[in-house]
């Protein structure tokens, strides 16, 4: 039982260092920054873009799937009724 | 005054630009603060700021305004920077002789030298991001575990394993490199 305890006060003191050794080397960031910088301008502009990508947005498979339907359509006419049903 | 809050949050979940607009000017500078604390870089943070509100505009339908806004951005900023860690490479290695030009932070150790500084930073760099993350704002940031753990949409006890697991395996990097905390 003191063993254990002993073990656990080793590995507790062993965390502290490393805790004390990552303070030295990263330091803390906290609150106490520079004013930021307007950022809306340049989020507008990320929205004004995907806007403007507007069908590119597709996903490829949703393209290759709609290219098999025309080319099966194409190749067996009979079968559009039937594919328009399902739509 | 709640009113005005609660309308703006509304006409944000169904997609209202101007919403969008009065949340990010609200909300902007502590979404950047949360995210420079995990980046670490002021020009990366301000592009994952960007990339986190562009998230939550996209998202805007999935809002539940009744939890609140500063929760949700937070979780959504965190998991933003979460994905900016994944992406980027480890530091490189810092060559010996600028080991001393590493300022020691004001509340570090002065005795720590140049060189253990830099080596520590290096081994953070090669963790986990996760256990990074972690670490990041449980232990140099001193924030909360709860707040730690609503941010990363996990429990506190998770939090607490991944903040053990980044200091054990900082500590074997370390010892490897014939550094003895």
């Amino acid at each position: 039982m003191k063993s254990r305890d002993q073990g656990t006060e080793t590995r507790d003191q062993e965390v502290q260092r490393v805790k004390r050794l990552l303070h030295s080397a990263l330091p803390r960031i906290g609150d106490e920054r520079e004013p930021d910088r307007d950022l809306w301008p340049a989020m507008l502009r990320r929205m004004d873009e995907h806007a403007s990508r507007g069908p590119a947005s597709v996903p490829w498979f949703d393209w290759a799937l709609g290219g098999a339907l025309l080319a099966f359509a194409a190749m067996a006419p009979r079968t559009i009724p039937l594919i328009l049903y399902y739509l | 005054m709640r009113d005005d809050a609660d309308s703006v949050l509304s006409r944000f979940r169904h997609g209202d630009v101007d919403a969008f607009e009065t949340l990010f000017r609200m909300h902007q500078r502590a979404v950047q603060g949360w995210i420079l604390r995990i980046v670490r870089e002021p020009s990366a943070a301000e592009d994952v700021t960007i990339e986190a509100f562009w998230r939550m505009h996209q998202a805007h339908a999935r809002f539940d305004p009744d939890r609140g806004f500063e929760p949700w951005a937070r979780r959504i900023s965190t998991h933003a920077a979460l994905d900016w860690l994944r992406r980027r490479r480890p530091e490189s290695s810092m060559a010996p002789e600028l080991w001393d030009t590493v300022p020691a932070p004001l509340a570090g150790d002065p005795a720590v030298s140049g060189e253990v500084r830099a080596k520590t930073a290096q081994a953070f760099a090669r963790l986990p991001p996760k256990l990074r993350v972690a670490a990041l704002l449980a232990v140099v940031e001193e924030q909360p575990y709860k707040e730690v753990a609503d941010a990363l949409g996990v429990s506190v006890g998770a939090v607490k394993l991944r903040v053990f697991r980044a200091l054990r395996l900082l500590r074997k990097d370390l010892s490897e490199q014939g550094i003895t905390p």
